[in-house]
C-alpha cells in the first residue's frame, strides 16, 4: 500500500485515539498511517502504542496546535 | 535540573513516581489530621465540599478540602509552563454531567474513589478488595463499549476564558474555606463545617493545599490515572499507568506500617462497611462511569486544570451526585449501604449501559 490513510482522532477522549489507531493498524497491517490528535497526551499514547507494535513513529506539530503522528511499517 | 526532572516525569516511569509520591503523602495527610484511610480521596473530598456548600446536610461530612483545589491549580501551572493548557469542550457535556453524578453515587455506596480503594487496601482494610474487583469489572464493561465504537463525540478548541473557569472555581473554594462566610438566615450555613465526624478531621490548610498542588503538578506531567491503569493493562497489555497504581499501593503500605496506621481485617475499619455485594456493585458503577468518561476522578480534576471543560462538567456532576447521594439516603455509612443505595446503583448501571450502547459512532479510517 503506497497511499497513506488518515485517522482523525482530534478531540476524542482517552483512550479513543489509541483505539482508532489500533483498529487502523489491524485493517492495514503495514504501510503509512497518519493520526491527527489535539493533545500531547494523545500524541504520546498513540506513539507508545505504535512503537510497541513495531511501527516507526514520527510526529510534527500542526499550525492549529495539534499534532500529526505518522506511523509506518514496511 | 528542572528539565531533567521533567524528562524523568515524562518517561515511562513517570506514573510510578507520581504513584509513589501520592502513596507516601496520603497516609501522611491522615497522620496530620485527615480522616483515617482518607488522606486523599477524590470522591469523599468532593462529597465534603458539596456538604460545606450546603448541597447536602449530612453534618459529619462538610468541609472544603483544599487538596482538590490544589489538584486543579497544580495541573494548571504545569500545563501553562509546558504549553499544554488547551481549553476544549463540547463532547456531550450533559452526558458527562450525569456520568459524574452516577460515578459519585457508586463511589459513596462503596465509600471511596479508586484512590481511596487502593489506600484502604494498603492500610489492611480487606473491604477494599471487592471494591477493587468491582472497579475492574466496571472498567472491563467500559472496554467492551470502547472496542465497539463507543464515543461521546469530539471536543473542540475553546477560548482561554472557558479553560479558566474550573481554576477560578478552585480559587473561589479556597477563598470560601479561609473566609468561611455564612449566607443563611440567622447566620447559619453555608458555608458549613463539620464539628464531629470525618468532616471535622483535616490536616492544616497550608500543608493540604501544598500536597494538592504538588500532586496536581506531578499527575499532569505523568498522566497518572487509576482507571486508565486497569483499562490500558486489560485493553493494550500496557503496564505503564498500572505501575503507577502498584507504586501507589506499595508506598502507601510501607508508609502506613511506618506510621502505625496498618490494621488488617474487615470489621471496624475507618469510614467503611463490610457489605461485600454493595462494595462490589458500587465500584462496578463507578468504574464503568469513569471509563465511559475517560478517566478516574483524580484525572478529571487534572484535565479540568488543563482547560478541559468536559472534565469540569463531570466534576460538577460529581458534586451534585454527592448532594443527591446524601439527600436521598443513597450513601453508605459504617453501618452499611444507605436505604436506597442499592436501587440507585442499579439505576446508575442501567443508565451507563444505555449510554454505552446508544452513544456509538464510526470514525472513518
Amino acid at each position: 500500500m503506497n497511499e497513506s490513510s488518515t485517522v482523525d482522532a482530534r478531540g476524542l477522549s482517552c483512550p479513543q485515539p489509541v483505539v482508532e489507531t489500533k483498529k487502523a493498524m489491524n485493517v492495514y497491517g503495514r504501510g503509512k498511517i497518519e493520526v491527527l490528535v489535539d493533545t500531547v497526551t494523545s500524541r504520546e499514547n498513540v506513539s507508545r502504542l505504535a512503537r510497541k507494535q513495531g511501527w516507526e513513529v514520527s510526529s510534527e506539530e500542526l499550525p492549529d496546535g495539534g499534532f500529526k503522528v505518522t506511523i509506518t511499517k514496511a | 535540573m528542572f528539565s531533567g526532572l521533567n524528562r524523568l516525569l515524562m518517561s515511562r516511569g513517570g506514573p510510578a513516581i507520581t504513584g509513589a509520591v501520592v502513596g507516601i503523602l496520603a497516609p501522611v495527610l491522615s497522620f496530620l489530621g485527615n480522616p483515617a484511610n482518607m488522606g486523599i480521596c477524590v470522591a469523599c473530598f468532593g462529597r465534603d465540599i458539596a456538604g460545606a456548600l450546603g448541597m447536602h446536610r449530612a453534618a459529619v461530612v462538610q468541609y472544603i478540602r483544599p487538596e482538590l483545589s490544589g489538584f486543579i491549580l497544580g495541573s494548571l501551572l504545569a500545563a501553562l509552563m509546558y504549553k499544554e493548557f488547551k481549553p476544549r469542550t463540547g463532547s456531550s457535556p450533559i452526558i458527562r454531567f450525569f456520568l459524574g453524578v452516577f460515578a459519585m453515587i457508586g463511589a459513596l455506596v462503596f465509600l471511596g474513589c479508586p484512590w481511596r480503594a487502593y489506600i484502604r487496601l494498603s492500610a489492611g482494610d480487606l473491604n477494599a478488595i471487592p471494591g477493587i474487583i468491582g472497579l475492574s469489572v466496571g472498567v472491563i464493561i467500559g472496554i467492551f463499549f470502547l472496542w465497539n465504537g463507543f464515543s461521546l463525540g469530539r471536543s473542540y478548541p475553546a477560548k482561554k476564558a472557558m479553560g479558566m473557569i474550573m481554576p477560578a472555581f478552585a480559587v473561589v473554594l479556597l477563598a470560601l474555606l479561609i473566609l468561611a462566610p455564612t449566607f443563611g438566615p440567622d447566620g447559619a450555613g453555608p458555608i458549613f463545617f463539620s464539628e464531629t465526624g470525618p468532616g471535622s478531621q483535616h490536616a492544616p490548610i497550608a500543608i493540604a493545599l501544598g500536597v494538592g498542588l504538588l500532586v496536581g503538578w506531578l499527575a499532569q506531567r505523568t498522566r497518572f490515572c487509576t482507571v486508565g491503569a486497569i483499562r490500558d493493562l486489560v485493553m493494550l497489555r500496557d503496564f505503564h499507568l498500572f505501575n503507577g497504581v502498584l507504586a501507589f499501593i506499595a508506598a502507601a503500605f510501607i508508609t502506613n506500617l511506618f506510621l502505625g496506621q496498618f490494621n488488617l481485617g474487615m470489621e471496624g475499619q475507618p469510614v467503611a462497611h463490610t457489605n461485600i455485594l454493595w462494595n462490589f456493585m458500587g465500584m462496578v458503577l463507578s468504574g464503568l462511569a469513569f471509563t465511559l468518561a475517560g478517566g478516574c476522578p483524580g484525572r478529571m480534576f487534572i484535565m479540568s486544570g488543563e482547560g478541559d471543560g468536559d472534565a469540569g462538567i463531570f466534576i460538577l456532576g460529581m458534586l451534585v451526585g454527592a448532594g443527591i447521594a446524601h439527600n436521598f439516603s443513597l450513601a453508605s455509612s459504617p453501618a452499611g449501604p444507605g436505604a436506597f443505595g442499592p436501587s440507585a446503583t442499579i439505576v446508575g448501571i442501567i443508565f451507563c449501559l444505555a449510554i454505552g450502547f446508544l452513544m456509538r459512532e464510526k470514525v472513518t479510517v
